[in-house]
């Protein structure tokens, strides 16, 4: 266990280093922050002085070390564009982004399974046929159509929803939260189901298809066979086993959520890490987009981290794999 | 099919293609409506956009054949200076959206395909290769598959976009990013064919034959592959369906963000993209048409997947 | 009964009303960008000042039409004795928003630390040699020669308090070489009418009203909270006006003017702005990168500069691309500048065979390839105009590729040393209203802090030499007929290709009335709301 542990940490260790070499090699290469920084109207002089001082100038593995060793401290030093700290960013923006993303993973996890199950258990149906049929066509509205054609019904037309922003937000701490006003909760209303439709499609379909496996397993033939309620088996023993890979993907599609958050927060303007990158790569800052990549890597080996021993902890097989030494 | 070499057998050909109809994907094919419905759309977008350019008034890709005095026509309506009809308006550009259309549908069926056929390429060789060397290799190529998976694939893209900016010179770029396009969307989803294939090389990698070619000295890499895929054909094909609406969404999403296809060479994304500037000004057209078309395109190809899947795994129907 | 209930809903109804016009009166501000930081000497770019300016003042200001007038300062002159000093009279009882008085103190301090190696705005100041307390109403600044136009610069300058900035470490203007956040880039105290109560980068920025403003009875002062939000995706830019959550929109999308024109809710300004649209070709280099002629540049030959500035049809840009919303020009100089002339500002005819005849008298009959850099993100309509202008010039057989990106990308390319570009749109627009500042950033010959902008690879010694010769010309009258002379051999060289000046359209709720500023710099202090 211990060693199975280890050797999944070590694995996300080396992961976090592969793609903060490639996020500080590709920020290398993204525009010119000296031109930013000074203006349009500076002197040549002044931008090659810039240059120097900001380390620009040194070989990259000197910069990557460097790079390496502060991203370690959390340290991704001051943005070009704001002349703040990074770290200050971020956690200012980190609220906004968690409470969207938190939101839409609860909308999406809870409407999908419920969909889900009852797609499943009515499979012929008019209403689940129905269902999934505009579940695949939540699968191929792109993200940002479903946001702006919102807007142009909900806040155009209707009146009804605000365009952007977060509304009026409460401080709690250094958190901010738009759950404790009314401006703030109808803000969230759009970017929500914007950001959570594509995941609950997704989780919807899974659901169905796993509950329709998990029917057709021998131990719910059996149960079956003892005379058990149709009902207690769909509940009891079919959802149960359907939701361990449900909760593992729903897990692992953390990360796309923080991508679809790119997209979400760019249409509603919502001023969190997602809204923060794409100003990033248009000023080329590359301290923010280069805590931006760490921040995403991060919180997918964590999470990855968290599911691989959720795993070794739920299927018995992989231990006694662990101990002859074959785990993955 | 070939008709020069099995004419002489008109009765044996009769026979294999009654084989073919009555098989079970196609019975299950022909009892499906959705199926029927959805083959026959993306047959007519995809046959459209193969031969649609000959039909189509306008090369919208050649800036001379494009007279800005015709922009913002309506559609059906003539323009007020020059008189000229376009069936579905034109855009600030006085391009015909007819055309534009049917073009951009061309450039996100070719980069869609394109990346579907590189990540598949690219999954299933690793596949293998992880399979059946296993360990250290194996764990490697597992470990960077888990990350692709969940990455972001945008990120991913725009990664890819990144470094590309740097390495190309900028004279290049613009004839560069359709290529850019295909492979950044390619880097992003080659994860699943790579566990899928993997799967199946660990169960054929301790059968007789392999052991029998490792004895003889060769390598059983390629004897397996042969044995592999095509077990593996109908999952991946699964795959690859529905990762073709997946890697035309993608597109539009990376074209959206302003990152692909350059608007002189407009993809439906691209389209989309221009047109949403145009969301309160009443120019409905330029929005609608290349919307509507990736809708229906990647909903088309989407029911397609979905259906095959089903088909191809009894166990679901 | 029924009658006194509905009179008493009435009296209730009215007394609302009332009691929310006269209490706050705010004012919902949104751009497509944001400023860059609040240190009034940091960055010198069009939002960052626009919004400094609300919380800073200078000794003088502009009004919306360009007019200089007295702010900080209440008089000023040249010394009749020296003509290299120029005195400044200070407006007395001004305050700080911290409550402490302006001096001439503030004054000295706030120019020399705009004229420190970190700061932006040294440029402004380059003819300045010191600048001096005479007493606490009057400062006086000495230039190396007598520069007449210095004072065109004043309204660019803002004044900081010298007490508050020594007590939190900011005598410096905003340095990036410290990696540290200066702390006048997060905090404000100026002598403006609105106060900064908060600042988020990138989300907003909420000022408070001045009670204290020393302007109160002379200009209205009605808004009393400011909320400047940078909105940067159009469509809910303009969705967030339609719906109500934003009073005053400045970066209006040119596609959505007439339906915001239409829409009762909504009034509409628009009017020029002080900023030529325009392409710059690379005529220096001894061949083009991105072209598909060996060993020679065809930018070099004026006849092909001339071909391709006929082959532009800016009547058609203007009305389709910019629907009407831009003035063309044959000249990349706004009418606002001195030296500007009706004759420079004629547009060259649209003459697509003749431009043919040029080219091939040039030798390029079936034209050749290039590659145009064109930003996407910076002026209105950029990569629609650079679009149209790519089929224009096809007509005359030229390909152009077209490469259109973020304006981080594309601005290094011309600002490079040499430019990394054969041929790019560019947008000048001129702060302090005199050609010498076009001459110097975009024809003077490259070297030093001349020609900074120029990425063109254009040097023509003789009209260095005339550039030169402006800035310690006093006589007004032999000045202008240099700057005269200078663009007779510019405009007669073809060295860029003018495409319009820019038009700016402001919309804002039908209460209030924003006149279009020709700085793009809106002062809120003059926002009155209607009942």
């Amino acid at each position: 266990m211990f060693a199975y542990a280890l050797r999944s940490l070590v694995l996300g260790l080396l992961v976090l280093v592969a793609v903060a070499f490639i996020a500080f090699s590709m920020f290398r290469f993204v525009g010119d922050p000296v031109a930013n920084m000074v203006g349009q109207e500076a002197t040549l002089q002044d931008r090659q002085e810039l240059s120097e001082r900001l380390g620009l100038n040194d070989p990259w593995p000197v910069q990557f070390v460097r790079f390496m060793g502060n991203a370690a401290r959390g340290e991704f030093g001051v943005s070009y564009r704001q002349g703040r700290k990074v770290s200050d960013l971020i956690q200012e923006r980190l609220p906004a982004t968690v409470e969207l993303a938190v939101l839409s993973a609860i909308f999406s996890t809870v409407f999908g399974v419920m969909l889900g199950i009852y797609a499943a258990i009515h499979r012929t149906g008019f209403v689940s046929n129905t269902i999934m049929t505009l579940s695949l066509v939540g699968v191929s509205l792109p993200t940002f159509l479903i946001g702006i054609g919102l807007i142009y019904v909900f806040a155009v037309e209707l009146r009804m929803l605000p365009s952007f922003g977060r509304g009026d937000v409460v401080k709690i701490g250094w958190w901010s939260t738009g759950l404790l006003t009314e401006s703030g909760l109808k803000s969230l209303v759009m970017p929500v189901l914007t950001l959570g439709f594509f995941q609950l499609t997704l989780i919807m379909r899974l659901v169905r298809s796993e509950m329709l496996e998990a029917m057709r397993t021998d131990y719910v033939r059996f149960a079956r066979a003892r005379g058990i309620s149709e009902r207690s088996i769909q509940m009891r023993h079919a959802l149960r086993n359907t939701l361990v890979p449900v909760v593992t993907i729903a897990g692992l599609q953390l990360g796309s959520v923080i991508a679809f958050a790119i997209v979400t927060e760019t249409v509603f303007q919502w001023p969190g890490l997602g809204s923060l990158f794409v100003n990033a790569v248009q000023f080329a800052d590359v301290p923010v987009m280069a805590a931006y990549l760490m921040f995403v890597a991060s919180v997918f080996v964590i999470v990855s981290l968290v599911v691989d021993l959720l795993y070794f902890v739920i299927d018995p097989r992989l231990r006694s794999q662990s101990r002859l030494g074959k785990a993955h | 099919m070939s008709t020069l070499s099995s004419s002489p057998q008109p009765e044996q050909q009769e026979s294999r293609w009654h084989r073919f109809y009555d098989s079970d994907l196609v019975y299950a094919f022909r009892h499906s409506p959705v199926a029927i419905l959805s083959a026959l759309l993306s047959l007519f977008m995809i046959g459209g956009a193969l031969v649609g350019p000959y039909f189509v008034p306008q090369d919208p890709f050649d800036p001379a054949a494009l007279n800005l005095m015709d922009g913002m026509t309506k559609p059906g309506v003539p323009n007020e200076f020059t008189n000229n009809m376009f069936l579905f308006g034109t855009d600030p550009q006085g391009r015909d959206m007819l055309s534009a259309v049917v073009y951009g549908t061309r450039v996100s069926l070719l980069v869609g395909a394109a990346s579907v056929l590189f990540s598949m390429v690219f999954g299933v060789l690793l596949g293998l290769i992880a399979g059946y060397y296993g360990g250290k290799v194996e764990s490697i190529v597992m470990r960077v598959a888990d990350v692709q998976l969940s990455f972001p694939a945008i990120l991913i893209a725009l990664l890819v976009f990144g470094v590309a900016r740097g390495v190309i010179p900028p004279a290049q770029q613009e004839s560069a990013t359709l290529f850019l396009l295909i492979i950044a969307i390619g880097l992003s989803n080659w994860a699943q064919y790579a566990r899928t294939v993997r799967g199946s090389t660990l169960i054929e990698k301790d059968r007789e034959y392999v052991q029998a070619a490792r004895v003889s000295g060769r390598s059983g890499l390629a004897i397996m592959a042969l044995h592999i895929l095509p077990n593996v054909m109908g999952p991946i094909t699964v795959i690859a369906t529905i990762n073709l609406a997946l890697a035309i969404i993608e597109e539009a999403t990376l074209s959206f963000l302003g990152v692909g296809m350059p608007p002189t060479q407009p993809s439906l994304g691209t389209l989309i993209r221009i047109g949403q500037q145009f969301l309160f000004s009443g120019e409905w057209w330029i929005l609608l048409f290349p919307a509507l078309t990736l809708i229906v395109l990647a909903l088309a190809i989407n029911l397609l997947g979905d259906w095959l899947r089903d088909a191809l795994n009894p166990k679901l129907r | 009964m029924k009658t006194f209930s509905k009179a008493f809903l009435a009296v209730l109804a009215v007394g609302t009303i009332l009691a929310s016009a006269a209490s706050a009166q705010t004012l919902k501000w949104a751009r497509s960008g944001d400023s860059l930081t609040l240190d009034p000497h940091g960055q010198n770019e069009g939002p960052t000042t626009t919004l400094n300016n609300h919380i800073y003042e200078a000794l003088t200001e502009r009004d919306a039409a360009g007019k200089l007038l007295p702010a900080l300062a209440v008089s000023w002159r040249v010394l009749p004795n020296d003509p290299s000093v120029w005195e400044f009279k200070l407006r007395p009882g001004v305050k700080f928003h911290d409550g402490t008085p302006l001096t001439a103190d503030d004054v000295v301090f706030s120019y020399q630390r705009a004229m420190q190696p970190t700061s932006d705005f040294k440029g402004y100041l380059t003819s300045v040699a010191s600048v001096t307390k005479v007493d606490d109403n009057t400062v006086q600044i000495k230039t190396k020669s007598p520069d007449p136009l210095l004072i065109n610069a004043t309204n660019s300058i803002l004044i900081m308090s010298k007490a508050w900035a020594e007590k939190n470490n900011t005598t410096k203007a905003q340095d990036f070489k410290n990696k540290e956040e200066n702390f006048a880039v997060r905090n404000a105290n100026g002598t403006g009418p609105f106060v900064l109560v908060s600042r988020e980068p990138d989300v907003k920025t909420v000022m408070k009203r001045n009670d204290a403003y020393w302007g109160k009875g002379e200009v209205p002062l009605q808004v009393t909270e400011i909320i400047y939000t940078p909105i940067k995706a159009d469509a809910t830019r303009v969705a967030a006006l339609l719906s109500g959550e934003i009073d005053f929109v400045q970066d209006v999308p040119v596609q959505d003017i007439a339906k915001l024109k239409e829409d009762q809710k909504v009034r509409l300004n628009s009017g020029p702005e002080n900023r030529t649209i325009f392409f710059g070709m690379n005529v220096g280099a001894a061949d083009l990168k991105s072209d598909n002629v060996d060993g020679k540049n065809p930018f070099a030959d004026k006849r092909v500069r001339q071909a391709m500035n006929m082959a532009v049809n800016r009547a058609a840009i203007q009305r389709v691309v910019m629907r009407g919303e831009s003035i063309p020009t044959g000249v990349i100089m706004p009418p606002f500048v001195n030296g500007w002339t009706k004759e420079l500002d004629a547009v060259p005819a649209s003459d697509v065979a003749a431009a043919k005849k040029l080219m091939a008298d040039a030798g390029y009959p079936n034209g050749f390839s290039v590659t145009l850099h064109c930003p996407n993100d910076r002026y209105v309509n950029d990569e629609a105009i650079c679009q149209a202008v790519v089929g224009m010039w096809a007509q005359i057989g030229i390909k152009v590729n077209l490469v259109s990106q973020s304006k981080s990308i594309h601005f290094p390319l011309v600002l490079k040393q040499p430019a990394e570009t054969d041929l790019y749109m560019y947008g000048w627009g001129v702060p302090t209203f005199d050609s010498n500042y076009i001459f110097t950033f975009l024809y003077h010959t490259r070297e030093g802090s001349l020609g900074s902008s120029n990425g063109t690879g254009y040097s023509n010694k003789e009209v260095d030499k005339m550039i030169q010769s402006l800035n310690s010309e006093t006589d007004t009258a032999k000045r202008n007929a240099t700057i005269a002379e200078i663009w007779k051999v510019l405009k007669d060289d073809v060295v860029y290709i003018p495409v319009h000046n820019q038009t700016l359209a402001y919309a804002m709720k039908k209460n209030i009335d924003i006149p279009v500023d020709v700085s793009n710099t809106p002062k809120l202090k003059m926002v009155k709301f209607a009942n």
